[in-house]
């Protein structure tokens, strides 16, 4: 056990110098892309205001000076003052679109776990049987569109030619506009998790201890609930945790096109208006995620399959 | 007696059926060819690229021509494709967009193998700190957000080319231009893709590095270059193989959807991505504007895809399904 703990320790302490690779990165090359972020606009800025705004943003100082503030104030919970909107600073515009991008993110999660996993047994169950061709050809056609594609096919189908759901924008998980940017969000770890699920699942069904249920005469059903789908879901487990990473930060396209006031739709904004602030929070915030999430698969796993924890 | 001679035709039989004695690439020739769904694929791929190269050269227009008299044309005889809101030609830019996603799709795969097999023979073979440095790299990108990573990078080329910089940069900048704009493309998503190739060559160089055969090289006095490139390489060639036709489907998507988001590709060059982001407006009026180049990213990403699965089932006895 000490062991473990040892590892956690050093795996929550590797999450430092990764997001202190990430933020140099990012700093150096946003800093080193010519063109600042008051050079945008159609008109020149005259060079006192400019030099003013650069004055007011600390864009003035030397760079490692920069680097080293804006680090100081990301350490304390401070991400800087957007650029753009000058009104905001980057905590705002996180705390306002994370948060719709992350209940995105889980709702579209959900409809992938729910759907992926049912076409993944299914397949397995049906192992070489039409059932399983047919669930094996949803999945790859999930995996071979975009989720732009998605999107604009459900406006076109769902929006446009049958009016169920508003063609745009997004009102919390409640209502039905969640719908077209859930599901186009939803499709891809969808056919992912369905593979992983059928892999996993004909593993199990051919093991020793499904053997044995079937031979003491327990029922299909029960022999593939309890017995089957419990350990076949351990490997499913892991890449869930990764996917949510995943959907959450890779859903500008959705956010784009649907008009939702997501994190990623402001970062596409923010990379063309070269908002430096909300492009470093945003890249350490999705770098944190990721890692994150990484982690606690890492801890989750040996924890869930007692086979892994040496 | 009798019976045991029965016994012993048919394996006689067999061998001289077979005449000479079959490679690894023999029968994972013979077995992908058996999959209906690979050799369609596979065929779909030679087609696509054929065209991609053949087509631009002896059709009668070009991707930037405007037709100002025929705009938002259904397909017709003249526009196999139709054509969008400034009287191009859709067929022609889907197969200019053809060009653009195969060669994303090779160029980013050869950087991967570049910077992945040497990266993941060394960690492998040599162990220790060298294992350490660079699979502690290894970690650390993985949790880059990677779409995020190559716009920044994408951005970062973009305006150094603008500012036309001498030297060095003066050649990138052209081929640049020839590729209308994807370079950055193209590194970002190698740097950022290498990743997986090293891990799966790493673990197949260690697990190969302990097996009869290399200790015998190494007790016969190879060297370690030899030993790492004429035996552990080549021995780790087919989950590459595997690996790169099925990382090929996912740099394409990656290049259509930034292209998408008008990050990519410089207009008037066609990519799929950039042409179904200006469709969208108009999709509800002209939906073969979106369906064509949809339909084309689609098949084109299924079609690696399937022939990814079938070269693992072909090469893999052990992944077998």
């Amino acid at each position: 056990m000490g062991n473990r703990g040892a590892y956690i320790v050093r795996r929550v302490l590797m999450l430092i110098p990764t997001l202190l690779v990430i933020y140099t990165l990012t700093f150096v090359l946003i800093h080193a892309t010519p063109g600042g972020p008051w050079s945008q606009g159609d008109k020149p800025v005259p060079p006192l205001v400019l030099k003013r705004l650069n004055a007011a943003y600390g864009l003035d100082k030397p760079l490692w000076r920069q680097y080293t503030d804006y680090l100081w104030n990301v350490l304390h919970g401070d991400f800087g003052p957007s650029f753009t909107s000058r009104s905001r600073t980057v905590t705002d515009i996180i705390k306002d679109t994370f948060p719709i991008s992350l209940q995105l993110g889980i709702v579209a999660m959900m409809l992938a776990v729910f759907a992926g996993i049912t076409l993944g047994v299914i397949a397995a169950i049906n192992h070489n049987r039409t059932a399983d061709y047919v669930c094996g050809f949803i999945s790859i056609a999930g995996i071979s569109t975009p989720s732009y594609v998605v999107v604009s096919l459900l406006v076109l189908l769902l929006s446009s030619q049958l009016h169920l759901v508003p063609t745009g924008g997004w009102n919390g998980i409640t209502d039905t506009r969640v719908i077209i940017p859930a599901v186009a969000l939803a499709l891809y770890p969808a056919a992912v998790l369905a593979r992983y699920t059928r892999s996993s699942m004909l593993d199990v069904l051919s093991a020793d201890y499904v053997r044995t249920a079937r031979a003491k005469g327990l029922n299909e059903t029960v022999v593939i609930t309890r017995h089957a789908i419990r350990n076949a879901l351990l490997p499913v487990v892991t890449v869930g945790a990764i996917i949510l990473a995943d959907v959450v930060t890779g859903s500008f396209y959705v956010e784009t096109i649907y008009q939702v006031p997501g994190i990623g739709r402001y970062f596409v904004e923010s990379i063309t208006s070269r908002d430096y602030p909300v492009i470093l929070g945003t890249v350490l915030l999705f770098g944190a995620l990721v890692s994150v999430m990484n982690l606690i698969v890492d801890i989750l796993y040996p924890l869930l399959d007692p086979r892994m924890s040496n | 007696m009798a019976t045991a001679t029965s016994a012993l035709i048919p394996s006689a039989e067999i061998a001289a059926k077979a005449g000479r004695v079959e490679g690894f690439w023999g029968s994972a020739l013979r077995q992908l060819t058996r999959n209906k769904l690979a050799v369609i694929s596979a065929v779909f791929i030679i087609v696509l690229g054929l065209s991609a190269i053949i087509v631009p050269e002896i059709y009668p227009r070009t991707y930037a021509e405007q037709n100002y008299d025929a705009i938002t044309q259904g397909p017709s005889r003249e526009y196999p494709m139709g054509t969008d809101q400034l009287g191009r030609d859709i067929f022609i830019r889907l197969i200019f967009g053809a060009r653009i996603s195969l060669t994303v799709g090779l160029v980013v795969q050869a950087v991967i193998l570049l910077i992945g097999v040497p990266a993941g023979l060394a960690a492998g073979f040599f162990g220790g700190k060298v294992d350490t440095v660079i699979m502690r790299i290894v970690d650390i990108l993985y949790a880059m957000p990677s779409l995020l990573f190559v716009i920044i990078i994408m951005t970062y080329l973009r305006g150094t080319l603008n500012s036309n910089p001498g030297g060095f940069w003066e050649y990138i900048s052209k081929i640049d231009k020839a590729t209308g704009g994807l370079v950055g493309v193209y590194i970002g998503l190698g740097l950022i893709g290498w990743l997986t190739v090293s891990r799966i060559v790493r673990a197949n160089t260690l697990s190969l590095k302990s097996q009869d055969f290399s200790t015998a090289a190494q007790s016969l006095g190879a060297s370690r270059g030899r030993i790492m490139f004429r035996h552990l390489l080549p021995n780790t060639i087919a989950p590459i193989v595997v690996a790169t036709t099925l990382g090929i489907p996912s740099a394409i998507l990656s290049e259509s959807g930034i292209s998408f988001l008008g990050l990519g590709v410089i207009p008037p060059m066609p990519s799929w991505g950039l042409m179904i982001s200006e469709s969208i407006v108009s999709m509800r009026s002209h939906p073969y504007m979106l369906i064509f180049p949809a339909m084309a990213i689609s098949l084109t990403v299924l079609a690696f895809n399937f022939l990814g699965d079938g070269l693992r089932d072909a090469l893999d006895p052990w992944m077998k399904r």
